[in-house]
């Protein structure tokens, strides 16, 4: 019989909160992570918001030798992977050959590039750290955490912008489906809130430059939608072979049912036409489930605020479900409060769906006020709702026309 | 401050370890857990420091605490 993959344990740390919990309670009660930017001069971008991890010091959690050796978003991925190993309480049910791990990052140590390549272009290249290259990379946060957990199955990166830690589930699931190891820790971080890293995707015209409001600025699916907020932080799960969590009576919190993954190959920034990579992502989901479009209870949106991005998105839901029963589908971007953590947001909001199975409760699209024209969709504005659901997908788009979607299935015992 | 002060106060900044630690028979591999690029990053942080260049030959003999310090008295510093 084919093996089933399920979640055993997760963790965050973003712009809602410093653990799992925190998040959660945030996204279902809409608080937003959005505020001034502080890591950055906010004064010479046009984009002067963002969502930041607070109250953070790197050496609560790490030794100061180790701190200073690892990038922003090694140290994310870390605290994150730390979170969800410990929450799966897998520790001694596993051979460390049998547990991997797939953390995804869009951009890297961004923050490490930034400050050597200033250190050489000032003092010269002999004056950077022997430690630039393993500590920019971004395949090192996979590395690092290896390391921390003492997991020494497959390890590697998913590296698909947007879409990172969407792939990395997605991957990771399919690994043990096939039994290349029982349990991997997946998922992604990002630390983008430097000077190249702000300024890059401001002179892509992609954030929102609502200054005046951070707390409203990401608004997917509204008609004043202006652009996304970046963010910054990092999720990571556990999935694990079904029959071993059962079998060490693991604490199961939602099934990976299956994923779909294509590409839009059409353009590098905008989306195809009505969202038609995306649309064939969520198609091959729901068959991967072995489902039918109509099991399907929510769908946690990519919904990054950005003009193109939503009513695309829409569209493709649409595709997918026909217009009239997409309407009767509730859809949310939990982006409305986290912002766009980019590499990370895959999992974020995977965890959030899981958690939705499991709680009945969706969490809505918290700063939703009016819907944009072509965005039809029931889009759980501001308020969360309870409701059991069976089925949900949750939909991650990258630069680059990656499209990945989960489909994750409520777990009620055997 | 005496060199062996400054010494000492760089060693604890780059290794992350405990001033009582750094005695100067300590070797920096096996006492203090530094490893080859650990140890390089050590001997640019003198660099700067103490304002000098130590080339790879001179720096592969550097491997005790106390060395480094007899070291740096040789040198004509400048600070």
């Amino acid at each position: 019989m084919e093996k089933r993959v399920v979640i055993t344990g997760a963790g965050i740390i973003g712009p809602v909160g410093n653990t799992v919990s925190e998040n959660w309670k945030g996204a279902l009660s809409g608080r937003s992570g959005i505020r001034r930017m502080t890591i950055v001069d906010p004064e010479q971008f046009t984009s002067q918001i963002a969502g930041e991890v607070k109250d953070f010091d790197p050496l609560d959690y790490f030794d100061r030798k180790l701190a200073k050796r690892i990038d922003r978003y090694t140290q994310f991925a870390m605290i994150a992977a730390r979170e969800a190993y410990e929450d799966s309480d897998i520790v001694n049910s596993i051979e460390p050959e049998r547990l991997g791990v797939i953390i995804g990052s869009g951009i890297g140590g961004i923050t490490t590039l930034e400050r050597e390549h200033k250190i050489a272009m000032e003092r010269g290249v002999s004056r950077m750290s022997p430690f630039f290259c393993p500590m920019m990379i971004s395949n090192i946060a996979a590395g690092r955490v290896g390391i921390d957990v003492g997991a020494k199955g497959l390890n590697l990166c998913t590296v698909t912008a947007c879409a990172s830690s969407g792939h990395a589930i997605a991957i990771a699931a399919d690994m043990i489906k096939l039994g290349r190891v029982d349990a991997i820790l997946a998922g992604g971080s990002e630390a983008p809130l430097t000077l190249t890293g702000v300024g890059g995707f401001c002179q892509l015209k992609a954030l929102s430059t609502r200054n005046d409001d951070p707390k409203t600025a990401s608004r997917p699916f509204d008609q004043d939608r202006d652009g996304f907020v970046l963010s910054e932080g990092g999720a990571v799960v556990m999935l694990e072979d079904m029959e071993h969590a059962l079998n060490r009576g693991a604490n199961i919190i939602a099934e990976v049912a299956g994923s779909g993954m294509t590409c839009d190959a059409f353009h590098i920034t905008a989306p195809a036409e009505n969202g038609e990579g995306s649309a064939r992502a969520m198609k091959i989901a729901i068959d991967y489930a072995g489902i039918k479009p109509s099991d399907v209870d929510y769908i946690n949106a990519h919904g990054t605020s950005t003009v193109l991005n939503d009513i695309n998105e829409s569209k493709a839901i649409e595709t997918v479900f026909g217009k009239e029963n997409a309407m009767k589908i509730p859809v949310s971007s939990t982006k409305s409060v986290t912002g766009h953590m980019l590499g990370a947001a895959g999992a974020v909001e995977a965890i959030f769906t899981a958690f939705a199975l499991r709680d009945g409760i969706l969490p809505p699209t918290a700063t939703l006020q009016n819907p944009g024209e072509g965005c039809d969709l029931d889009y759980i504005p501001r308020e969360a709702r309870k409701v059991s659901i069976e089925y949900a997908l949750s939909n991650s788009l990258g630069f680059g026309g990656h499209n990945v979607t989960l489909a994750l299935k409520k777990y009620s015992g055997k | 401050m005496s060199l062996e002060t400054r010494v000492t106060e760089i060693i604890i900044d780059k290794l992350g370890v405990k001033p009582e630690q750094v005695t100067m028979e300590a070797q920096f591999d096996t006492d203090l857990g530094a490893d080859s690029i650990d140890q390089y990053e050590l001997i640019m942080g003198f660099e700067d420091a103490f304002g000098l260049r130590i080339d790879e030959d001179e720096a592969t003999k550097l491997t005790t605490v106390g060395k480094v310090v007899e070291y740096l008295k040789n040198k004509d510093l400048d600070n």
